[in-house]
């Protein structure tokens, strides 16, 4: 990126030294056995608390969004619902957080921090709200800001969604980075860290994360006001896991009520991530198991040594929608609710709507975001690039959706539905990829991988019995 | 002819094929990782010479000059309509229809 290149395995190299630098935390200060860390110590070692985080983001235009009872749609599940079920959807309005996302509660506080400790300027690797999100919060603070992307393939034809976020990235005073698709991103953000010695706004950091717990503990204090109840459901758009994670840990912190945390993510099976020919045939950059899945099943995978968003920690449940069912649903609820948004940010109201016909109808479901939308994002944005990309988009049944050849769009409410991706396959698949290459594991790690998996003592156990895995004698 | 101080685009190869991971699939394998980055030219140049610019960071940076003063051209897509289709089939469901 400057001028002097760097081979990228001698910066991969140097990767570690980058990263304390760039965030400002000793992560190695956390271990506490093979492969278990303090996670709880690392969140509070940041010192802020709730109250603080509340005060940091009314203070700059991020969090007391309203919560909305959505009652035409609620009524159009109910009607598509047996005698007596059909729950009550409400939808918490996050965007009209400044920058239009609920990531302005993630950056309001890595940009905060940032300004304490002295950077002069914060970079972010993202393709997504967030960048905008971090791009307005550096603003406020008088932050300078380089949002990294991944918006263009080999044609050079950029996904019009990520072109529309670099443009609001532009809008706030960032400078904005756009690659073509690959992972080497990273290698592209490694090298900036050092050229400038900026913060790393990193989503997995512990001040992204605990930026979220607000608008779990909102989402409790508004149902009580608006209901006199708790919710019985929240469902969460996932992609990199910290929306789930703290979200949910600030439900905890406001209740101690059981409401069921579920996970929602676009199916993209069968594209690559990593694909050139892949990129422009995806209908949504984010919210998607491309992400999803990789990030649960391996939540360290992120540009942090240790990543704060640890979904499979906190989930009760975990669904997939397919694209057409969220285009429909963004469009109903421009129809019938009088509110246009963008449709990745309605990928928990697909899934709400189905789950809400499982619901008795004085049980209530909150679906946790809404995004903006604008030209690029626009759901007719979309639907047309899809076209010219020579994606099939036709009403019929979704469940023939083919992610990359076809877009099916719901005949009618009765079409939606969610498919289950049950949570001890997850469970297995991240085991598997922790425990990979290592023979023996002591009672603290044990005892971590039950937290992680939210798991119980036996599970881990036979999984270990499974895996050949000893545990150490205790000194 | 763009003059020093025009705000503009430049492309640049960040990684060529041969530079790039053994990992990645084949097809993102056999193309060079490209970037674009806007700044303000420092010197006089040509679209399609290499030139200086400074970013709105303040970062110095050389690629080849592919675009002066960019703009924004994304839209929000041509006409579909099975937007309307939509609206009618929830609009009907929910409120009953028009048509006798």
């Amino acid at each position: 990126m400057s001028d002097q290149s760097i081979s990228y395995s001698n910066l991969l190299e140097q990767k570690n030294e980058i990263m304390k630098a760039s965030v400002g935390i000793d992560y190695d200060q956390y271990k506490i056995g093979k492969i278990a860390f303090d996670y709880e110590k690392m969140l509070a070692d940041t010192g802020y608390k709730i109250e603080d985080i509340e005060k940091i983001q009314s203070e700059s235009g991020v969090g007391n969004t309203p919560l909305k009872e959505l009652k035409n749609i609620s009524a159009l599940a109910r009607k598509h619902s047996p005698k007596g079920y059909g729950a009550r959807i409400f939808i918490k309005d996050e965007a009209l957080n400044d920058s239009g996302s609920f990531k302005a509660r993630r950056a309001s506080i890595s940009c905060y921090q940032a300004k304490k400790q002295g950077y002069k300027g914060v970079i972010a690797a993202t393709s997504g709200n967030y960048g905008a999100a971090v791009a307005s919060q550096a603003a406020k603070y008088g932050l300078k800001c380089i949002i990294v992307q991944e918006c263009y393939d080999s044609r050079g034809v950029g996904q019009p969604e990520i072109i529309e976020k670099a443009r609001a990235c532009e809008a706030y005073g960032a400078e904005v980075i756009q690659l073509t698709v690959g992972p080497e991103l990273f290698y592209t953000f490694l090298l900036l860290l050092k050229e400038t010695g900026y913060f790393n706004a990193s989503l997995y950091s512990p001040y992204s994360v605990l930026g979220i717990e607000t608008l779990g503990k909102e989402i409790i204090t508004d149902c009580l006001k608006v209901t006199g109840k708790t919710p019985d459901a929240v469902i969460i758009t996932n992609a990199g896991g910290g929306n789930l994670t703290g979200t949910t840990r600030g439900i905890r912190k406001a209740t101690d009520n059981k409401v069921q945390i579920i996970a929602a993510s676009v199916n993209l099976k069968g594209l690559h991530m990593a694909s050139d020919n892949d990129f422009n045939r995806k209908s949504f950059t984010t919210g998607h198991t491309g992400f999803g899945i990789p990030f649960v099943t391996n939540p360290d995978r992120s540009d942090v040594p240790r990543s704060a968003a640890r979904p499979l920690r906190y989930m009760d449940r975990y669904v997939t929608v397919n694209q057409g069912q969220v285009f429909f649903v963004t469009e109903a609820l421009t129809a019938l609710e009088g509110i246009e948004r963008g449709p990745a940010g309605n990928t928990s109201l697909a899934a709400a709507i189905a789950i809400a016909r499982e619901m008795k109808s004085d049980q209530i479901i909150v679906v946790q975001e809404t995004e903006y939308t604008s030209a690029g994002k626009h759901h007719q944005a979309q639907l047309d690039f899809a076209k010219k990309n020579g994606i099939l988009v036709e009403f019929g049944d979704p469940h023939l959706e083919v992610p990359g050849k076809s877009i099916i769009l719901p005949r009618s409410v009765d079409d939606l539905f969610v498919e289950d991706i049950q949570l001890d396959y997850l469970r297995e698949s991240y085991l598997r990829n922790v425990l990979k290459g290592v023979e023996s594991i002591s009672e603290a790690d044990i005892d971590y991988l039950i937290k992680e998996t939210n798991s119980s003592h036996d599970y881990i156990r036979r999984l270990l019995d499974e895996f050949n895995i000893r545990q150490e004698e205790q000194l | 002819m763009a003059k020093k101080g025009t705000w503009v685009q430049i492309h640049k190869i960040i990684l060529s094929p041969e530079e790039r991971p053994t990992t990645l699939p084949q097809d993102t394998r056999a193309v060079p990782l490209e970037m674009w980055v806007k700044g303000w030219l420092l010197a006089d140049c040509l679209l399609g010479e290499t030139a200086r610019i400074k970013t709105v960071t303040g970062r110095i940076v050389c690629g080849e000059m592919v675009a002066v003063e960019p703009t924004y051209k994304h839209t929000y897509g041509d006409f579909v309509p099975e937007i309307l289709e939509i609206d009618r089939i929830v609009k009907s469901d929910l409120f009953g229809s028009d048509e006798q």
